[in-house]
């Protein structure tokens, strides 16, 4: 087990430092002159002053070791100025964004995962009724719509048409914070990230149910008289849940990327906007700063599920 | 014995592609997604032979007017007609989707085979690739690649490409790692089969059934890909119509609030489209799958 994990925590940390070339490579490639990254574009410089800065910041030197000397700086928490906002250092904007983001994507992954367990359940216990059916329909709708239009839809039913929950933002401008007025802020976007993974999540538990069903020990359950109910609960659904751990890892990914476009349509101040907003202004400071981020944080959350799943399923065979 | 002949041959079992259409008539979904996405293709296809409006007419009389008789689906802010823009629209992301398509396929095939056939020391380097690209989040990929190729037909197009091979190249070295150990592929090699040989003769027919399953599946995901970046305004730039970037008028408020007309039908479209091909996806998946007759 511990050989296991530290096999799986060094192939982790070597998908980082490929992540690393890879984000480097790409936006050395990209229109635009580096160093701009490291200059406030607030203070206005000559052109020699640029050029003694160049070969101060070893931007003369080949490409390899620009890259270590980048990955030393951003190790060590500095990526730079950002281009667009004159001359605010790039990681305290980022991080800044982080908690909105995070508390966006925490509400929607337990709605999904308590919507699509519970649905995924049903779905499998009333297999072929008329519940059955429609819940599969209204998944597959869920999975072929994408993020932005089911946001702009619940926006304009909720919000414009009902009036239920206010129309963007995270917090009322100018009012002293509180818990409701955050909480109504949150639920429709939430809800509306959680639609597209709890479709995923009850498809997944659906057929993982099924299979454990069909299996001889949840008949012997069944024979020596255990109820209907504890069957499903005790007995089946423990083992179903595991594959859909699994599942709640690896889509993380899909949801992030859910949350930039309702961070979009709702105007929620998260990382989402932010990379938005870079990414139409070429910040590409910014763009690196946030994308290893969010990647080191896929990375970080695939090396837990799987930690997880080897740990609650001893059937996996550490290989 | 002459006579019994004809019933003989009458009765010879049919063949696998034979098969594999009758399973693929008999799965409802599937018929029903051939039967949307005919009308709606032809209609896009063929929309400036029946229909009045050109998608960049500007009407200063019509503008933001509801869906009416002259125009069915309204005007948007400067009097252009929405049904016009929905049909270009659908031109374009139809265009960005299969063209994306099949330079994803082919990328995608590529690799795979070659990291299939290619022996250990490219099969690993080329999956560490794989790995690597499906790590960042598809959408957080999607913006890094539109930022450095900036907007236009082109550029989202060589975006949607670049994002989207992984997967199937997963798919095609699975496959083609099972196949390299069949005795017609090693008595191929034994022959002096080049690897060009083995990936056309070889494992092209062999993994056909994946191809044409990722090429439908894939063309709804590009529609989707270049309404998500027209609509975040990465992709196809006004005043060319997409499907996303009508969408992308909806960010107003006032569209949003007000002019329902302008994003609800293109909305629509895409979702239908796209529902449509996923079905006809599952349903080819299906088809190709033999041992779906068992159940």
């Amino acid at each position: 087990m511990s050989q296991y994990i530290i096999r799986r925590v060094a192939v982790g940390f070597f998908m980082l430092l490929a992540l690393t070339v890879l984000i480097f490579g790409l936006l050395r490639l990209a229109p635009g002159d580096p160093i701009d990254a490291y200059i406030n574009p607030s203070v206005p410089m000559s052109a020699s002053d640029l050029d003694a800065l160049r070969v101060r910041l070893g931007l003369d030197q080949p490409l390899p070791v620009q890259y270590l000397a980048w990955l030393r700086a951003a190790l060590s928490g500095d990526f730079g100025y950002s281009i667009q906002r004159g001359g605010i250092p790039v990681l305290p904007l980022v991080l800044d964004r982080i908690g909105p983001t995070i508390l966006l994507m925490f509400s929607g992954l337990v709605i999904a995962i308590v919507v699509g367990i519970a649905t995924g359940i049903l779905s499998a216990v009333r297999r072929n009724t008329a519940t059955d059916v429609s819940l599969s329909v209204l998944s597959f709708i869920g999975i072929s719509s994408p993020a932005f239009l089911t946001a702009l839809l619940g926006l304009y039913g909720f919000s414009v048409m009902l009036d239920w929950a206010p129309s963007g933002g995270m917090l009322t401008p100018g009012a002293p914070f509180s818990l409701g007025d955050l909480l109504s802020h949150l639920v429709l976007p939430a809800c509306l990230l959680s639609i597209a993974h709890s479709a995923m999540i009850m498809r997944y538990m659906r057929a993982s149910l099924l299979e454990v069903l069909s299996q001889d020990y949840v008949r012997t359950a069944r024979a020596k008289g255990v109820r209907e109910f504890w069957v499903i609960v005790k007995h089946a659904v423990r083992n179903a849940l595991l594959p859909v751990i699994t599942l709640i890892g690896s889509t993380i990914g899909i949801a992030i990327g859910g949350a930039i476009f309702i961070e979009s349509v709702f105007n929620w101040p998260g990382m989402g906007l932010l990379m938005i907003n870079a990414v139409t202004r070429r910040d590409y400071p910014v763009i690196m700063c946030a994308t290893l981020l969010t990647g080191a944080c896929v990375i970080i959350v695939n090396l837990l599920t799987d930690i997880i799943y080897a740990a609650v399923d001893p059937r996996i065979k550490v290989s | 014995m002459a006579a019994s002949a004809p019933a003989f041959a009458a009765e010879r079992p049919k063949g696998p592609l034979r098969r594999a259409v009758d399973r693929f008539l008999t799965n409802r979904a599937a018929v029903a997604g051939v039967a949307i996405l005919l009308p709606i293709v032809l209609a896009i296809l063929s929309y400036d032979l029946w229909w009045p409006y050109a998608p960049n007419d500007i009407d200063l009389l019509a503008m933001n007017k509801g869906p009416s008789a002259a125009h069915w689906l309204g005007s948007d802010g400067v009097g252009r007609d929405v049904m016009a823009r929905l049909m270009q629209g659908g031109r374009i992301s139809l265009l960005v989707a299969t063209v994306s398509m099949a330079i994803s396929t082919v990328i995608g095939f590529v690799i795979g085979a070659v990291a299939g056939f290619g022996g250990r020391f490219v099969d690993s380097v080329a999956m560490r690739l794989v790995d690597l690209a499906m790590t960042l989040p598809p959408v957080i990929f999607l913006l890094v690649l539109a930022s450095i190729a900036g907007t236009g037909i082109v550029p989202t197009i060589i975006v949607i490409s670049l994002l989207s091979w992984p997967v199937l190249s997963r798919m095609v070295r699975a496959r083609l790692l099972e196949l390299r150990e069949r005795d017609f592929v090693v008595a191929a090699r034994g022959m002096g089969a080049g690897l060009p040989h083995l990936l056309l003769r070889h494992g092209l027919p062999n993994s056909i059934d994946i191809l044409v399953v990722y090429a439908t599946l894939q063309v709804a995901s590009g529609i989707l890909l270049e309404a998500g970046l027209s609509f975040l305004g990465m992709g196809v730039p006004p005043p060319e119509a997409s499907w996303g970037n009508m969408l992308n008028s909806a960010r107003s408020t006032l569209v949003l609030e007000s002019y329902p007309w302008q994003w609800m039908f293109p909305g629509a479209a895409m979702v239908v489209t796209v529902l449509a091909i996923n079905f006809v996806g599952d349903g080819l998946r299906d088809a190709f799958n033999p041992r779906a007759d068992l159940n």
